[in-house]
């Protein structure tokens, strides 16, 4: 395996001076009074994804999001003006939750016109708007107008919605995600084949999401799986990375992918060569609907890119693929030591059943490495929570598992101070 | 005994013995058959399909996907299947995979067919 070039400070971490060399502490990820500090200060502070347009094809198209990080439920719809918005889900006369299907505690979507209240039948419009009051006429100088939903500040970036839960959020989305992210311009919305994994699992959501944001792991956690990692040269070069960079609370990492399709059969999984797909996704490119150059994709400009991992603090990374299709990644915590994973594929929807084929190859093949991350990783919050060590070394290839530490203890400091001058 | 209606284009009858099992429409259904399985029954059905593979791709191919024919669709959903038993017969040698504890990932929504 190739060792790529380094920055003239002799390695990725020591370009980037802020974050230091010395190991760190994993207190962040097992102490549950961090975890309600974190919920303060970064989760009703940060713009979080929670979805994107295409689920919101047509105006009066809902879908509901639970976010336990924020003890909070939201409605996200498209109105009758076009216009996307985010509500809590909420019915404002006595609490009720407004938007759900037999299950309370469930997500659910669909269309609609207006919301009605399973309780008591309050009606509200898709703006927010109480348009009706069951016997309005009991109530005691009620005002409809200043009953409506309460709202969440809601925006879109190349058709990923975000919401800010904060009364005033200190940036807009375009200032959050900064330079580097909003320098991207993919056609996301021509990849509408849609993939959609979730689990539950016991981790921290920062020890969960450091697995998918260093490949250091992946010649040995994998190495069984893949023909091309169980090679002893692979397992004793490890890996290495093209490129890394950090823009704020944002960070990318960018590999090489292969090519897989050059690789004689003894390195191959005989399905990945009927099905011409694997792990990196399908080997034929698709047909992305552009021919020019992609304005922020493989920011490095590196020969032989495969893919750039673009990790967006605080929980949602997307993994942009040479070969014309994306992935992306959600974790959300559940309490300090337990997270629910999203995982969703979106290619570009096949032509015919031998597209379709080398994308269930590639989906299938993305869980069954989930599957391995996920039992290892309830393994490491077991380790870090019997507290028997308490620093931890990090390598140059896991310099973003260090700028997310730091991020998230910055925010937690800042959020402490904020509070004291308060 | 009266023959059951084919549920595979004629092309394909050899891999009828499979098909009431291993058509299955979704991914948790093929997942949940796998875990059920035992390893000669999954290698079993990998020995009779895996070289007959490239050939179903070809005939899956030259339909309408969205529109396959019903038999057409359960050759597509038994390629599924393939795909989905060539990770225990492969690489695990067990019908889960090691390691993984009580891990659950689950495949919530997908493409149809």
């Amino acid at each position: 395996m190739k060792q790529y070039e380094k920055p003239p400070e002799g390695s990725w971490t020591q370009h980037y001076p802020e974050l230091g060399t010395l190991p760190v502490s994993y207190e962040s990820s097992i102490s549950p009074e961090f975890y309600e500090l974190e919920r303060e200060a970064i989760f009703k502070r940060a713009w979080l994804s929670v979805g994107r347009v295409e689920q919101l094809r047509r105006n009066g198209s809902y879908f509901t999001k639970e976010l336990p990080v924020a003890n909070t439920s939201l409605i996200i719809v498209r109105g009758m003006d076009g216009e996307i918005r985010a509500f809590h889900n909420v019915c404002r006369h006595r609490g009720n939750k407004l938007v759900w299907t037999d299950h309370p505690r469930e997500e659910t979507s669909g269309t609609c016109r207006q919301f009605r209240c399973k309780y008591h039948g309050w009606r509200y419009e898709l703006d927010g708007r109480c348009s009706y009051v069951q016997q309005e006429g009991e109530f005691f100088g009620l005002d409809k107008g200043a009953y409506g939903l309460v709202p969440v500040h809601c925006d879109v970036w190349s058709g990923f919605v975000f919401v800010n839960l904060a009364k005033e959020p200190s940036q807009t989305l375009t200032e959050f995600l900064g330079p580097m992210i909003t320098a991207i311009d993919y056609p996301f919305h021509n990849m509408t084949e849609r993939f959609y994994y979730r689990g539950d699992i016991r981790s921290n959501w920062k020890v969960f999401l450091d697995a998918f944001q260093e490949f250091y792991h992946a010649p040995i956690l994998h190495g069984r799986q893949n023909p091309v990692m169980a090679k002893p040269e692979y397992q004793q070069a490890g890996f290495s990375a093209l490129h890394f960079q950090i823009d704020g609370p944002h960070r990318v990492g960018s590999t090489t992918t292969g090519p897989s399709w050059l690789l004689p059969p003894e390195y191959l999984n005989p399905i990945e060569k009927v099905m011409r797909s694997g792990l990196f996704g399908p080997w034929d490119a698709a047909d992305i609907g552009t021919e020019e150059a992609l304005p922020g994709i493989n920011p490095g400009k590196k020969k032989g890119w495969g893919l750039d991992s673009f990790q967006i603090f605080p929980n949602f990374a997307f993994i942009i693929w040479e070969r014309g299709w994306y992935l992306t990644y959600h974790y959300w915590p559940t309490a300090h030591n337990r997270l629910l994973f999203e995982a969703n594929l979106y290619f570009v929807p096949a032509r015919n059943a031998r597209e379709r084929l080398a994308h269930e190859l590639a989906a299938a093949t993305i869980k069954e490495y989930a599957l391995q991350d996920c039992g290892t990783l309830e393994a490491t919050q077991m380790g870090l929570e019997s507290r028997a060590v308490s620093s931890f070394p990090l390598g140059d290839q896991e310099i973003l598992c260090r700028h997310l530490n730091k991020v998230v203890n910055d925010w937690v400091d800042e959020y402490q101070r904020s509070r004291e001058e308060a | 005994m009266a023959m059951t209606n084919p549920l595979l284009p004629p092309e394909f009858s050899d891999l009828e013995p499979f098909a009431r099992e291993w058509c299955l429409a979704s991914e948790p259904e093929r997942y949940a058959k796998r875990l059920a399985s035992t390893m000669d029954e999954m290698q079993a059905l990998y020995d009779a399909l895996f070289p007959r593979a490239e050939e179903a791709i070809a005939y899956c191919e030259k339909f309408p996907l969205y529109d396959l024919p019903d038999n057409v669709l359960r050759l597509l959903q038994l390629l599924y299947s393939l795909i989905m038993v060539s990770f225990p017969v492969e690489i695990w040698r067990q019908p889960y995979l090691p390691d993984t504890g009580t891990a659950s990932f689950e495949l919530e929504e997908e493409p149809v067919p």
